[in-house]
């Protein structure tokens, strides 16, 4: 749910500029991979804070649980064991959600004007009462992170705590997290954060040490460290490049004007057509020859 | 005025009017989440999720509806030579100089065409518009061909929407043309005119 006190600097279905005089620190939330120990309490928290109560699921067999993002869990911790190295087994665990692009391709791909917003902090957030259901928001998105609800049929997801940004409060899962593995602070700290944590893991042997803050997306305010940067698919899939489809692109992009214009413009064509060449009329000479 | 022959039977005639009814309020509706500017026809539609949650059925009963339209028209509508030199003279077509026309049957190549892109247009957007269907089909649909699908689907659209707007036209500029699908009757002027073959085929004149 999203805040009014938060400056707005986009709005998803609309062409004017939205309110956006007021500059605002730009937020970040930063989670080190490497200190996370899979304790599942930022899940817990999630669900805390935002009154959240998931079905209780099935065990697949594996830590995942729930097994996958939904409109009740907004965060799910992904469990990867891989071998980077043989025989050196390492267990990768990612706190998956919404990454809070700085292009975010759901506000690009939603119809409904004012249901996806972007505050001036950075984060994307749903206004579920603007909400259509469309689900165009799922094709937008390169991180597969929307879900629709089977109950009102509205599309859910992390607000980064925009409730708690807004009146100086960490986000739940960032207060909650044991090992510090989860931080929050302006994105320019945050970064500055990840750059020590960064040198430390090199020096302990993981040359390829990164912060995940891919600019395809113009960069998120939902960052990663991750012990093994140049291979981010590692983590349960997490996309190398991850951008809007160009699909998208020239769905919601040039198409959405120029056809509109083309449709305006047949319309136009005709009126005047009319006006120049006139009605096409029967003839005399048919009259005559068909009475 | 002339004696009137039959160009449309009262089946044919519903049929037509029951697919430009919904094709008229799909496109309304469709328009409504394809640009913001027209986002205000949600409106007609009882708001925002109304809009999404009736347009794929209207599309679904425009769909319905033009198959039975097409299959009974389908014969009618392939192109002849007579058809190519029509095209070939659509300056003349366009400025009323109709004598330099070449005789043609019960339609002309700018109605096939139509007919054809109708043809075409119709199913894509009856699979593409299942494919994107929420919260029935799309659940169970993989990401990349909901995104696949949305273009294919805003594309023919388009194409529909032009070739309908040119067809309304027609009927608006082609005078006498109207009361075919309302009356289902033309004059025989009118059909000796502008379809002189088939004038000759129904009167025997």
């Amino acid at each position: 749910m999203a805040l009014q006190s938060l400056d707005i600097t986009a709005r998803s279905a609309t062409t004017t500029p939205s309110p956006s005089v007021r500059g605002t620190l730009q937020v970040a939330k930063l989670i080190d991979i490497s200190k996370c120990i899979g304790c599942k309490a930022c899940q817990t928290a999630c669900m805390e804070w935002n009154d959240l109560r998931d079905e209780v699921g099935h065990n697949h067999g594996v830590y995942d649980n729930p097994r996958d993002l939904t409109d009740q869990s907004w965060t799910v911790m992904r469990f990867s064991e891989v071998e980077v190295e043989q025989g050196r087994l390492e267990w990768l665990i990612r706190k998956d959600g919404c990454m809070h692009c700085a292009e975010p391709g759901c506000l690009k791909a939603c119809p409904s004007p004012g249901a996806i917003v972007q505050y001036a902090n950075g984060i994307v957030d749903f206004h579920e009462e603007n909400c259509i259901g469309c689900g165009y928001c799922i094709t937008g998105c390169p991180f597969n992170i929307p879900r629709i609800s089977k109950k009102d049929h509205k599309a859910y997801k992390c607000t980064l705590c925009s409730d708690r940004v807004a009146v100086g409060m960490e986000p739940a899962c960032v207060k909650t997290c044991p090992t510090g593995a989860i931080v929050f602070g302006s994105k320019e700290d945050m970064i500055h954060h990840a750059e020590g944590r960064i040198e430390d893991l090199k020096e302990r042997g993981y040359g390829n040490a990164a912060l995940y803050d891919p600019p395809g997306v113009g960069g998120t305010h939902v960052m990663y460290v991750l012990q093994h940067g140049d291979q981010p698919e590692l983590y349960a899939g997490l996309p190398k490049d991850p951008h809007i489809s160009p699909l998208v692109g020239l769905w919601k992009g040039v198409t959405k004007p120029l056809m509109s214009l083309g449709i305006g413009l047949a319309v136009f064509a005709g009126f005047f057509h009319y006006v120049t060449a006139g009605p096409k009329e029967v003839d005399a000479h048919d009259e005559e020859k068909s009475s | 005025m002339s004696r009137l022959i039959q160009r449309y039977t009262t089946g044919e005639r519903n049929t037509h009017w029951v697919v430009a009814i919904a094709f008229v309020l799909a496109a309304l509706s469709g328009l409504a989440l394809f640009h913001p500017a027209f986002f205000f026809l949600t409106h007609l539609f009882g708001g925002g999720p109304w809009t999404r949650i009736l347009h794929p059925f209207i599309g679904v009963l425009m769909s319905l509806f033009f198959i039975a339209m097409a299959m009974r028209f389908w014969r009618l509508n392939h192109i002849t030579p007579a058809d190519r030199q029509w095209m070939g003279r659509i300056k003349d077509v366009l400025c009323n100089r109709d004598e330099n026309l070449p005789e043609l049957g019960k339609y002309n190549a700018g109605q096939k065409i139509l007919f054809w892109t109708m043809v075409v247009t119709m199913p894509l957007l009856l699979l593409t518009g299942i494919a994107i269907w929420q919260p029935w089909f799309a659940p169970y649909v993989p990401v990349w061909l909901m995104r696949v699908a949305v273009v294919i689907h805003a594309l023919s659209a388009w194409i529909l929407i032009l070739g309908i707007i040119v067809h309304v036209y027609a009927a608006i500029w082609v005078k006498g043309t109207v009361r075919a699908m309302t009356r289902g009757t033309v004059t025989e002027a009118w059909a000796r005119h502008h379809h002189r073959a088939w004038y000759r085929e129904t009167t025997g004149k």
